[in-house]
């Protein structure tokens, strides 16, 4: 089993969009969630963790984001923008599309011209121009994922943090948000960080990959993910990535016992 | 490994997914009403009869179960206690002196319980704010709204006849009292659904109170509070014609026209009068589900019922 030690050594502090520093996470009925977890993002860096269902990757994010306070360790973020796509795309099924995308802006008082040219701008990034008028209700999963990453996508966050956000659509629909999400990445260049439970969802997304032992979650091993940017859809049947793919397989495995 | 498992990507550039492709993604349902208009009433049309149909059929029925009891089951001489339908129509709706004195007295009814529900509603609204605000609040009140609306309304009628007197202001009083929890129980309800993922969203990005409750809970709210309205509507209806029952006094409303007629062993009027009532109760639920539908049920699919 491939281990490698998690510690940052070698990354620059100072230009740390996120920085993990020994967070522990216990929670009042005494779960154990998170032990001891160190690691930075830094911009154009996309970071995935993988683990075992109940490791604690979704707290890891909610710790993050400021919506959960961690029992130990400190965290270091901006938050004044941050980026965050959860597992449902929690849209508001009584605003159309358009109204949707404008939430966020909206909450941060952006001016209504300036609130327009950004949705206008992000709806078609996501390629959901055309759909504007349509209520959630009407749209698929996967284009209600799409509005929801346009959404985010307004306040052009530096920090972007993914939890699970593929996990409900089906497979053909996950790879394309899959190249989309990397297409987004390239342009924007932020610091992402992507929960999931798909190993190929992982490899071909990230610059390293994280796995996270069951609980209490630890970061158990680290890989770099060797490939260039812009990646080909057709990566995913290279033998490199099926290699990789497998090692981090393993290491999961070895996670979960 | 079901993710590494081959999977045949159509084109070479997915990045952008294409009108038409993205098309294929909506939702059979939607595609009707996405298409022309007249596809979108062939649905309704195909449906129309399935839908008519069976009440008309039972309702004939009912007529005919009327007729029976009036023709075969009462004899001539106790024939005033179901007069025939077509009777009950003749004198209760097509002579003009009846119709004229029931229906003032019906807009007078509905007048007190139109009243008595906009009271309702901003009681039971108000409050449903407040204690969506405050897990105190809410646990400080909601025993006193149970008590309130478990309270049997012919109880307190001597106490409210003491305070507001005997004509209208106590029957707007009965119907706020029977038509308040509804809307508040349903209000609050809708102002707690909103989900924790949507609450996370508006904590993130540092939404205040009063911009929560505006562009989540209260949104969120809607279809409950038009279930609860409708429902308050029926029963403020109801309380108007209960009110009108206990306090006669003032303007007389239907409740007291029906007393009188069947003082007055007036069959016909009565059956009238009673169908009136009953028409008009139907007319107030059936209008607030259309309202209702018009503001959330672009959106909401539990309000198109």
């Amino acid at each position: 089993m491939t281990t490698t030690p998690t510690a940052e050594a070698t990354t620059n502090v100072g230009t740390a969009a996120l920085r993990f520093q020994n967070i522990s996470m216990m929670f009042p009925d005494g779960t154990h969630a998170i032990d001891d977890v160190s690691f930075d993002v830094h911009p154009n860096e996309f970071i995935t963790i993988v683990g075992p269902s109940g490791c604690g990757k979704s707290t890891l994010l909610k710790i993050a984001s400021g919506l959960l306070g961690q029992s130990a360790g400190e965290v270091v973020i901006d938050r004044s923008r941050i980026g965050y796509v959860f597992q449902d795309a929690t849209l508001l099924p009584w605003r159309t599309v358009r109204q949707n995308v404008e939430l966020l802006t909206e909450l941060h008082g952006f001016p209504k011209a300036e609130r327009q040219t950004r949705a206008a701008d992000a709806i078609e990034l996501v390629g959901l121009a055309g759909f504007e008028d349509h209520y959630p209700n009407s749209l698929s999963g996967g284009m209600r994922m799409r509005a929801s990453l346009a959404r985010t996508l307004t306040l052009e966050p530096p920090v972007f943090l993914f939890d699970e956000p593929f996990g409900a659509v089906d497979e053909i629909t996950r790879e394309r948000l899959n190249e989309e999400t990397l297409a987004l990445f390239q342009r924007e260049r932020f610091a992402g960080l992507f929960i999931t439970h798909s190993i190929s969802e992982a490899v071909f997304l990230s610059t390293k990959v994280l796995v996270m032992s069951a609980r209490p979650g630890r970061l158990v091993a680290e890989y770099e993910i060797p490939f260039d940017y812009p990646r080909d859809p057709d990566l995913r049947f290279d033998p490199e990535f099926a290699r990789i793919s497998g090692e981090i397989s393993h290491a999961l495995r070895g996670a979960h016992s | 490994m079901s993710d590494l498992r081959d999977n045949v990507a159509g084109t070479d550039d997915v990045h952008k997914m294409t009108e038409a492709e993205a098309a294929h993604e909506v939702l059979p349902g939607y595609a009707t009403t996405l298409g022309t208009m007249s596809g979108l009433h062939t649905t309704k049309r195909e449906s129309f009869w399935s839908i008519v149909l069976p009440p008309l059929v039972a309702g004939v029925i009912l007529l005919g179960i009327w007729y029976f009891v009036s023709y075969a089951i009462l004899s001539e001489s106790r024939r005033f206690l179901l007069k025939p339908p077509h009777e009950v129509a003749r004198v209760g709706f097509f002579t003009w002196d009846n119709l004229s004195e029931m229906l003032t007295a019906l807009w007078n009814t509905a007048q007190i319980a139109i009243i008595g529900l906009v009271i309702a509603t901003l009681i039971g609204l108000g409050l449903a704010i407040i204690m969506s605000q405050s897990k105190l609040l809410e646990r400080a009140i909601f025993p006193y709204m149970v008590i309130l609306q478990s309270m049997p309304i012919l109880a307190i009628v001597p106490l409210i006849g003491f305070w507001f007197g005997y004509d209208q202001t106590a029957r707007v009083v009965v119907c706020v009292l029977i038509a308040v929890f509804p809307i508040l129980v349903n209000s609050l309800f809708g102002l707690l659904s909103a989900d924790q993922g949507m609450h996370d969203l508006f904590t993130l990005h540092n939404a205040g109170r009063w911009t929560r409750l505006r562009k989540l809970m209260f949104p969120a709210a809607l279809p409950a509070i038009f279930t609860g309205l409708r429902i308050s509507a029926g029963l403020a209806v109801i309380g108007a014609i209960v009110g009108d029952f206990l306090f006669g006094q003032g303007e007389v409303g239907i409740g007291q026209v029906i007393k009188l007629y069947a003082a007055r062993l007036r069959g016909e009027e009565l059956l009238a009068a009673v169908l009136l009532a009953c028409m008009f109760g139907v007319v107030v639920f059936a209008a607030f589900g259309w309202i209702g539908n018009r503001v959330v049920g672009k959106w909401a699919t539990q309000a198109r019922a």
